[in-house]
């Protein structure tokens, strides 16, 4: 592959993550990463389950007093918009549309501070209340499911941030099309665990 | 290896091993390191029967047993089985299916330094403070318990080195995917390719659970969470069954590259085709399927319930029947063969009966009543020796001398092979089948000795004097890989003479682009029909001859994992007063592994050309390049 050839919106194939041998093989290898993230994600989720209100006898927290859903909410709808943001950085991309993609990437890394800033605040909040990290079963499964998703979401920023800097000069090539579609696809992966996040952890916590 | 090489400088040499993404000499670190850990493992194994040969012994202390044995499983399932299985996937499945290297070289590279690593921080307890001692399942309850820093470089040094397998698999399974040459449909390809993939598959979605459970191990220990504190709501069965859903998918991805090379050997030393191929890849898949669905029976007697326990030992049951096909389909393949009773072919005969007996225990235990009786005795010893040894390591043997010629370009001395295989032979059954009878006699498991009363002398006497017989034969094949390599004979393309898959069509050790022009794939055995029909060069080609796109190597997979275990430090001492750097170290060392991740993210790799008039000089002189600009 010719890292300088020049292309415009008509010569730019319709599949520019998979139109190269490396983007194929990256793409395939990263659908991979995710099953084998799914499975992480699924022992944190049973193990969660396992040890939910389970903690020193006579501990006053439980999941149905201890959270709540507006916030947790207003930032479930956070990392929803930014996925869909995420959607139209790659529609820009498949169009080849350089700038447009990076102006939805932007927005969709500032939704994803956002999201993390909410995250921290709601951390730090039930930290006060005592129920920190070594508290309880309860709060070590709470804090490591949870917060194993903060540091995907973290990551998923960072990658971001650095293809788009890295970039910003040399517009959109055959060899960094894959990287910015399998950054946008680790988004989506994070926001549909945060899905089960919300509905496992925060409704059915909430329902008691 | 060729003469160029030899003439290269040590540091040069040493260089190029370290920045090298070609899976061939990737394949031959995970050989060499590999073979490393199973001599130390093999070491341990001495001094454990040492310490059983008599009753009432005190040649080790009760401690020290602990350590011992917990650090033979441990390096054996983990540092030793493992990367020599990888070692042989990494050196011919991308030859079997006609491709250049695998999917990610840089990958490549990353898995093998970080299992390294890893396997280095474990056994750096030896010397830092004890070993690991709540045995390799590690359970929480003894883990918890456990003081000194033991567990943690246990916990620690196996998230390193999984991340690597982990990597590994995917590699893998990219690479059969994806880069088969033209015309090798999934089911024209060689069964070590297949079951290479299968495994690769139980790597991607058994170490997560693994890791999971090593996190939390970690935690636990480490950063005062509960995961296992019973007092603070914890349960340490949470561990038990993440460890066992890897537990038991991973004797699968040991078995199932043995269970491939036999069935390579099976072909190539009867000059038949594999009876009842489909069967075959369909029996691996199924086995690859059910592994996933049977992991309690290793927890038969925690107390799950009787309709967990026979949910769980029918399961078990019916994965028999998968293995039985496969058994059959080897011996249907061997009847009527025209058998050449080479070294490897000794070792997969002898493979049959050894590995049905440990097949038969395997149901045996599976019958959840029985095995209330049976369970943490020495029947259980005896059972995972005769299908990890009798299955595992045989095939390991008898893979080094298959495929000896292909990574190294001379053979092994047949003479000498011999000489090891009877030893080893006679030594594995002599070693464990006694052992058996220990269990029935109600010997346990991971108890430092017996009393002269108890009646076990004689079989444990016996047990150990099997042991020497083993390392004998490792002995003799180690003076076999040094005479081998001083002799420095070379072979050519297909020492065996009856290759019948594309790696013996392409010289030994093969050029570093592997093949000037990709193949192009006619059927199942695609180099032996090219042979049938009488073509001299054993391929035709997809392409003409050009200029071939190839990886640099990189430095930054082993600076990567440097990184990690670095920071696998600072995590083990965070928690202790006396050493307040712990945090600093930790920073550092993931600093060097995400900064060095940043760099191979930023800078641009794009490889390099191998120009068609480099190639037609190449082909002059015989093909054998050493891979350098
Ligand atoms: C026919 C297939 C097999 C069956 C039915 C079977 C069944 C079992 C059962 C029920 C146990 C648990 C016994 C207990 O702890 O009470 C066990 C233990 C074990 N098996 Fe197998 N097995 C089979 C094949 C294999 C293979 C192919 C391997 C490895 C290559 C293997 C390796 C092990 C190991 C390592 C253990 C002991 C783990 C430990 O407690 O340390 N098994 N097997
Ligand atoms: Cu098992």
């Amino acid at each position: 592959m010719d890292i300088n050839k020049r292309y415009t919106a008509q010569s730019w194939p319709d599949h520019p993550e998979t139109a190269t041998l490396e983007g194929k093989n990256k793409f395939v290898g990263f659908w991979l990463l995710l099953a084998a993230e799914t499975v992480t994600f699924a022992s944190l989720f049973a193990t969660y389950l396992a040890l939910k209100d389970k903690g020193p006898s006579g501990m006053e927290f439980t999941a149905a007093g201890l959270f709540e859903l507006p916030l947790v909410f207003a930032m479930t709808m956070i990392l929803l918009t930014s996925s869909l943001t995420s959607v139209y950085a790659m529609y820009h991309m498949k169009n080849h549309n350089f700038k447009a993609m990076q102006a939805w990437l932007g927005i969709t890394v500032l939704l994803g501070l956002t999201f993390l800033g909410l995250e921290i605040y709601e951390f730090n909040h039930y930290v006060h209340l005592g129920f920190g990290f070594t508290h309880s079963a309860f709060s070590s499964a709470f804090y490591v499911l949870v917060g194993t998703h903060g540091a995907h979401v973290l990551f998923g920023l960072s990658w971001f941030i650095a293809l788009m800097i890295r970039n910003s000069k040399r517009g959109l090539n055959m060899y960094n099309a894959p990287k910015f579609y399998l950054a946008a696809l680790y988004w989506h992966f994070i926001d549909v665990v945060w899905v089960f996040i919300f509905t496992v952890v925060y409704l059915m916590g909430v329902i008691g | 290896m060729s003469s160029l090489a030899q003439k290269k400088g040590f540091g040069a040499v040493l260089w190029d091993y370290l920045t090298t993404v070609d899976h061939k000499k990737i394949a031959i670190l995970y050989l060499i390191s590999g073979g490393f850990f199973f001599l130390v493992g093999g070491l341990e194994a001495m001094l454990i029967r040492i310490q059983l040969m008599k009753a009432g012994n005190d040649f080790l202390s009760a401690g020290l047993y602990n350590e011992i044995i917990t650090m033979h499983g441990t390096t054996m399932i983990f540092l030793a089985a493992m990367p020599l299985l990888l070692a042989f996937m990494n050196a011919i499945m991308p030859l079997q299916i006609g491709a250049r290297d695998v999917a990610f070289p840089f990958l490549n590279s990353l898995g093998f330094w970080l299992f390294f690593f890893g396997g280095i921080f474990l056994n750096l307890s030896w010397f830092m403070g004890g070993a690991p001692d709540a045995g390799w399942t590690n359970y929480a309850s003894l883990a918890l318990a456990s003081e000194g820093h033991g567990i943690d470089f246990y916990a620690l040094g196996l998230t390193i080195s999984g991340f690597g397998t982990l990597i590994a698999g995917i590699n893998f399974l990219v690479t059969i995917i994806n880069m088969r040459a033209p015309g090798m449909t999934y089911m024209r390809m060689p069964l070590f390719t297949w079951t290479t993939f299968v495994a690769s598959a139980l790597i991607l979605l058994a170490f997560p659970p693994l890791t999971i459970g090593l996190f939390f191990m970690i935690f636990d220990r480490l950063f005062d969470s509960n995961f296992f504190v019973v007092e603070m709501g914890g349960n340490t069965i949470i561990w038990e069954h993440l460890f066992w859903i890897f537990g038991h998918p991973e004797v699968y991805i040991l078995i199932l590259p043995a269970f491939g090379i036999f069935s390579e050997i099976f072909a190539i030393f009867s000059r038949k085709r594999l009876f009842g191929y489909t069967a075959l890849v369909f029996a691996t898949i199924l086995i690859g399927f059910y592994g996933f669905m049977v992991w309690a029976h290793h927890m038969f007697t925690v107390g799950l319930g009787p309709t967990a326990n026979a949910v769980f030992a029918l399961a078990t049951m019916i994965i028999a029947v998968p293995t039985g096909i496969k058994i059959f389909n080897w011996l249907l393949t061997i009847w009527g063969g025209s058998i050449q009773f080479s070294v490897a072919m000794v070792y997969a005969i002898a493979f049959i009966p050894s590995f049905v007996a440990g097949g038969v225990t395997g149901v045996m235990q599976a019958i959840a009543p029985l095995d209330y009786q049976l369970h943490d005795s020495y029947f259980i010893v005896a059972h995972f020796h005769y299908v990890i040894v009798g299955g595992v390591v045989l095939g390991l043997l008898a893979g080094t001398h298959l495929y000896w010629p292909k990574m190294f370009g001379t053979m092994l001395s047949e003479k000498l092979g011999m000489v090891t295989f009877w030893f080893f032979f006679i030594g594995f059954h002599l070693t464990f089948f006694i052992q058996h009878f220990l269990g029935l006699f109600g010997m346990p498991r991971r108890v430092y000795t017996f009393n002269a009363d108890q009646g076990w002398d004689l079989y444990n006497l016996i047990s150990s004097v099997g042991a020497l017989f083993m390392a004998i034969g490792i002995i003799v094949l180690l003076v076999n890989v040094v005479l081998t390599t001083v002799k420095n004979v070379r072979v050519g393309n297909d020492p065996w003479g009856d290759g019948r898959t594309l790696e013996w069509a392409i010289p030994s050790p093969p050029p570093f682009y592997n093949f000037a022009q990709t193949p192009l794939v006619r059927g199942l055995d695609t180099y032996w029909i090219e042979k049938m029909e009488g073509n001299k060069e054993g391929m035709i080609y997809a392409e003409p001859l050009g200029d071939i796109h190839m990886p640099n190597g990189s430095i930054i997979p082993f600076v990567m994992s440097f990184g990690m275990f670095v920071a696998a430090f600072g995590a083990l001492y965070f928690m202790d007063d006396t050493k307040p750097w712990a945090l600093a170290v930790l920073v550092i060392g993931l600093g060097i592994t995400f900064g060095s991740m940043l760099v191979r993210s930023l800078k641009d790799d794009l490889g390099f050309y191998i120009t068609k008039e480099e190639l037609i000089e190449d082909a002059k002189r015989g093909g054998n390049t050493d891979g350098h600009k």
